[in-house]
């Protein structure tokens, strides 16, 4: 049986395909293992087989980050006020997913309204780091990281607003991508901050994250945002790095990078080297000035798609003696969390009229700027590389205090989401955490430019070959 | 701010986070020392024509499917206090 758990999704769904192994069994393999969580990884988990579909990814199990709306499965985005609450219908990434044969696992735990970057911010407790169950497994996607890299799971679909995918795959030692804003559609996401939320693949394997990827991406009339990237995708292939220009951000001497992160980081670029791939340093001015744009788009975003969780159509009210308005405010208070609580008041705050322009609009005016500084580096360069989080996993609690501190973890990866392109984190060789312990994996990030995944895919495909080699 | 937000806060968690917003928003201020007369705003990443579907009519949710995710559903409609309850 344990032997099952082993093969990859191309692998499984191969052999699926060839009927060489029968899909009762690997699900069934693969619904054992999910029973096991003893990370806090799942909220929910099937008791039984959907109807099958046949396609690509005939057969193949996958967990689902409960942001993703889900027919008549209770879908929480790790918060409160949605507790118990079933939609009426099914995401598009989700039910692509199950038209090309996949089959759902389970929802997987987050970040509440996936605002977090350790997973301790879910109403549903904490997720632990299979690697460590001390620490965190990064967030906010955090349950689908920790389901995959823990044998839980073959395969896991997320949400990255500002690293919320990478960020995990990183401390998780897995592959996380997010594609182009406008790749998949965003309908049936519970929205968090619309002009950067996308979905994507939490995979072991760059080959796997192809395949979801594929399944998933194309326009679709409900998200007038979504557009598809043109050709779609095939497996990722490659033998070398060969005349691809890789850059590395000038300033990224950066003090918050663990050294143990930055040894990692320099072996991999001298892996990129001896590929074939060239390296040089390009500036990006303005990446520095991505977390403060970033945490005031996001949260002003936040406080306008979160107007609505106001206990009259769905999810939990709270009812106080007294009118209306005093209904409302009880509920978001007993219904949100501390960071979202935290987000809707910054939002509200970045908003509001004699603050908008100093906060908002100057935002949007940086992320013009970081979006600029990449297309200028993307002239000369084909990626833009850098650690995917400047630690590796750190402890529960480490972190909860100090916001800003936590904020500081999606220091390399929101650059990316602000200016919209795709960016994809692989595991890169390990280090010890600061303070000392047992090694603990670190994340490459790989950027390329809008709609350029196929390309990011092979070169990725290309290290990950030679990494593992 | 908190009632625009139309959250409850006790004074215990506005102070907290009076001061846990004003660190962030320190921070967030060196975005003021930038010089970005010139620079148009970005709203959004991703070039867009405007979409249209046809218009043609096409069922909405049952209604009934709709109130049985409410908390309060009553005589087909959302049930909510009076906005003006006695005092």
């Amino acid at each position: 049986m344990s032997g099952l758990l082993e093969l990859s999704v191309a692998e499984a769904a191969t052999r699926i395909q060839a009927v060489e192994l029968s899909r009762e069994e690997y699900f069934d393999a693969w619904r054992e293992a999910a029973a096991g969580d003893e990370l806090n990884a799942y909220l929910w988990r099937a008791e039984e087989r959907a109807v099958e579909s046949d396609g690509p990814l005939a057969g193949v199990p996958i967990a689902v980050k409960d942001l993703f709306c889900t027919e008549g499965i209770e879908t929480t985005a790790g918060s409160r006020i949605l507790e118990g609450h079933r939609p009426l219908y099914t995401a598009t990434a989700v039910r692509r997913l199950t038209e090309a044969g996949a089959e759902l696992l389970g929802k997987t735990n987050m970040d509440e309204f996936a605002m977090g970057s350790s997973n301790e911010n879910s109403a549903y407790g904490a997720v632990l780091n299979p690697h460590d169950r001390a620490r965190v497994p990064g967030g906010s996607s955090g349950g689908s990281a920790a389901v995959v890299a823990g044998g839980l799971a073959p395969c896991a679909i997320g949400t990255d607003t500002g690293g919320s995918i990478r960020q995990p795959a990183a401390l998780c030692g897995i592959v996380g991508l997010k594609p182009t804003y406008g790749a998949i559609s965003r309908y049936g996401m519970i929205a968090f901050a619309s002009s950067l939320d996308q979905c994507g693949p939490l995979t072991r394997d760059v080959t796997d994250a192809a395949l979801l990827l594929e399944a998933m991406q194309g326009g679709d009339p409900c998200d007038s945002t979504s557009v598809g990237i043109e050709g779609g995708i095939r497996a990722p292939r490659g033998e070398d790095l060969k005349g691809l220009r890789f850059a590395v951000p000038a300033d990224l001497a950066h003090d918050a990078i663990e050294p143990g992160v930055r040894a990692a980081f320099e072996a991999t670029l001298r892996r990129i080297e001896e590929l074939g791939g060239e390296l040089a340093e390009v500036p990006l001015p303005h990446a520095e000035h991505g977390i403060s744009a970033y945490y005031v788009i996001a949260p002003a975003e936040a406080s306008s798609n979160l107007a609505r969780y106001d206990g009259v159509r769905y999810g939990t009210r709270v009812e106080p003696e007294g009118d209306v308005v005093e209904m409302y405010e009880a509920t978001r208070a007993a219904g949100f969390g501390d960071e979202v609580k935290r987000r809707i008041m910054l939002g509200t705050y970045a908003l509001s009229s004699g603050y908008y322009d100093a906060y908002y609009g100057r935002a949007q005016r940086v992320r013009t700027k970081i979006a600029e500084d990449f297309a200028a580096a993307f002239s000369k360069f084909d990626f833009v590389v850098t650690p995917t989080s400047p630690s590796v996993a750190f402890g529960l609690g480490e972190k909860t205090d100090d916001p800003l501190a936590m904020y500081m973890n999606d220091f390399f990866t929101v650059p990316m989401s602000l200016a919209g392109i795709p960016a994809i984190s692989i595991p890169a060789g390990s280090a010890e955490p600061e303070g000392g312990g047992p090694q603990l994996p670190v994340g490459f990030q790989i950027a390329a430019p809008a709609f350029a995944e196929q390309r990011l895919l092979d070169a990725a495909y290309v290290l990950e070959q030679s990494l593992n080699g | 701010m908190a009632k625009l937000a139309r959250l409850r806060l006790s004074d215990a968690e506005l102070e907290k986070m009076a001061g846990e917003l004003s660190g962030i928003l320190q921070h967030v201020d060196r975005i003021g020392e930038l010089d970005l007369d010139d620079v148009a705003p970005t709203s959004h990443v991703v070039e867009l024509e405007n979409v249209l579907r046809p218009d043609e009519p096409r069922p909405s949710w049952p209604r009934e499917d709709v109130l049985r995710q409410a908390p309060d559903p009553a005589e087909g409609a959302f049930r909510v206090p009076s906005p003006q309850a006695e005092a």
